[in-house]
């Protein structure tokens, strides 16, 4: 329910942060200003470092990142394709599960709670790992052979986590309407389906919202992982544009580099999600 | 005439011996009562003596372990299925005594929403008498406000508005006062009267001792799950002949 009115505020920052760890399940990282900023000096440092060492006839090590970065950012630009579609395919599958773990009847209750806890315990590389070696690289439908590409597969591995995640948040923002919301509703003569549509549900968004774009950083973060397996994401460019270079004292200048970019991705949506979290917990 | 007193005298509402309870706990003990069309039970007794869970029995949202619960041409105790409890419902609203107004829609919209979905009624003809319940119970220049805009006493009366667009046979009032400021429990005490001033059938679990002497035509004193002593609040209130109700109103009147 409601924190106390007159909880301090700093009571109420517990409060919330509590409630966020229980509705994702995890333990609650934010990005702040700060941690950016010890990023840039990291990089300025690492740079500083980089550049000391560099020999006469190379070019800087600003010059070099600049000449790579056309190339990083086609990385990042698959990181983010890879999390929008992991989110869109995770988002949707996780509402059907999250209500099936509501479900009255016995069997869709407890199959979809065990499929929400195997997902959402299972470490992500693993599922990641099956995703890429279990689905065959193309498959063949009424004689046309349609490829499916490493990305597709590296997609689907992390749609996974993210719909048992979806699901439990679903799940959990339903059972956290009061049941008096129910009983008025059943007092009017709603049937389940109505009151779940048009009463229930429409009170969790504002409750689902911030976990869920919380969720999102985690994905966008976690679709570095798909290097691991070979997709032409950030990370597998960085390590590319390393070994041409083949320079070990850049290698901290351009890991710090690719973490800023995270960052300068990530650090918005945190914020607006710590927004949305105050607004909603004064409107509650 | 005499057409009129027999209608007068039918019971609309009768609970004939039920029992309920929750696991282990016995809650209601073998409770009868009869409600007549247009009279006014009310409910009195201590917290925990299962008043409020005689009147979710009556409306189905709590099913019973035996006896026989009639309300119009319901059988409450033989419906099983939501589609059956649906049916009864209609006829049966219920006021809860913390409103439980759907926050998510504005007071106009409280209102209109169970008839236009479960009744499926013409959405135009529901607005005007909504705008008309709203009206009824002093509220209509707060209809595109939220619940969580107006003051307790206004969700309450809205919370009646939205009972009553169902039209229904029977309205159930479950403390309904019990939340509420001393000067705003007056606003919704009027409500009610003019309801009950209308030949509307109510039954009223209530602490509201002077208000149920003034209404009812029946006061029902429940104790430890069972109806202690009924009558009419005259006898009832000055000479209550059982020791525990005497007890029991010497301690809050």
């Amino acid at each position: 329910m409601t924190p106390h009115p007159v909880l301090s505020p700093a009571a109420l920052e517990l409060v919330r942060r509590a409630r966020r760890e229980r509705s994702t399940g995890m333990p609650a990282w934010r990005l702040e200003a700060r941690h950016g900023v010890a990023l840039v000096v990291v990089f300025l440092c690492a740079c500083g470092l980089a550049q000391a060492q560099v020999d006469a006839g190379h070019p800087s090590i600003a010059a070099t990142i600049w000449k790579w970065t056309p190339l990083l950012a086609r990385g990042f630009v698959f990181n983010l394709a890879i999390s929008f579609l992991a989110m869109a395919i995770g988002t949707i599958a996780g509402f059907f599960l999250g209500f099936a773990q509501i479900s009255l009847l016995p069997p869709v209750k407890r199959g979809a709670w065990l499929t929400t806890h195997f997902f959402r315990n299972a470490p992500w590389l693993v599922l990641l790992f099956y995703c890429m070696f279990l689905l065959p690289f193309q498959v063949t439908v009424l004689g046309v052979t349609i490829p499916i590409p490493d990305w597709s597969k590296a997609t689907l591995g992390l749609a996974l986590p993210v719909m048992a995640n979806v699901s439990e948040i679903v799940r959990g923002a339903i059972q956290s309407i009061p049941t008096a919301q129910w009983e008025s509703a059943a007092s009017l003569a709603f049937n389940r389906r109505q009151t779940l549509w048009m009463i229930i549900v429409p009170q969790c968004v504002k409750r689902m919202l911030p976990p869920w774009m919380n969720l999102y950083a985690i994905l966008t973060m976690a679709t570095v992982l798909a290097s691991i397996v070979g997709v032409n994401e950030m990370m597998t460019q960085t390590q590319r544009a390393l070994s041409a270079e083949n320079r070990p004292g850049l290698l901290l200048a351009f890991y710090s580099y690719v973490l800023i970019w995270f960052f300068v991705y990530c650090y918005p949506i945190a914020r607006w999600t710590v927004r949305l979290e105050a607004r909603y917990a004064v409107d509650q | 005439m005499s057409g009129d007193a027999s209608t007068a005298l039918a019971p609309i509402v009768e609970l004939v011996d039920v029992h309920q309870s929750f696991g282990s706990v016995d809650v209601l003990k073998g409770v009868s009562m009869r409600v007549a069309k247009g009279g006014v039970a009310c409910i009195i007794g201590p917290s925990g003596s299962g008043k409020s869970t005689l009147l979710r029995c009556i409306n189905g949202l709590v099913p019973i372990r035996s006896g026989s619960i009639r309300v119009a041409s319901f059988d409450v105790h033989r419906l099983h299925t939501d589609a059956e409890k649906i049916a009864l419902r209609k006829e049966v609203s219920m006021v809860f005594q913390q409103y439980n107004l759907f926050p998510h829609k504005t007071a106009l919209e409280n209102v209109m929403m169970a008839p236009i979905h479960v009744l499926k009624e013409n959405p135009a003809e529901v607005r005007g008498r909504a705008l008309a319940l709203l009206a009824k119970v002093r509220l209509a220049e707060k209809r595109d406000a939220y619940p969580g805009e107006l003051s307790g006493g206004q969700q309450q009366r809205v919370a009646i508005a939205r009972s009553l667009a169902m039209r229904p046979e029977v309205m159930l009032f479950d403390e309904v006062t019990a939340a509420l400021d001393p000067e705003t429990v007056k606003e919704v005490l009027s409500t009610i009267r003019e309801l009950v001033g209308e030949g509307m059938t109510c039954i009223l679990v209530t602490h509201e001792m002077r208000f149920a002497r003034e209404i009812a035509d029946d006061v029902h004193f429940t104790d430890d799950g069972t109806i202690v002593e009924s009558g009419p609040p005259a006898e009832l209130f000055d000479h209550p002949r059982k020791e525990r109700t005497r007890a029991f109103l010497s301690q809050i009147l």
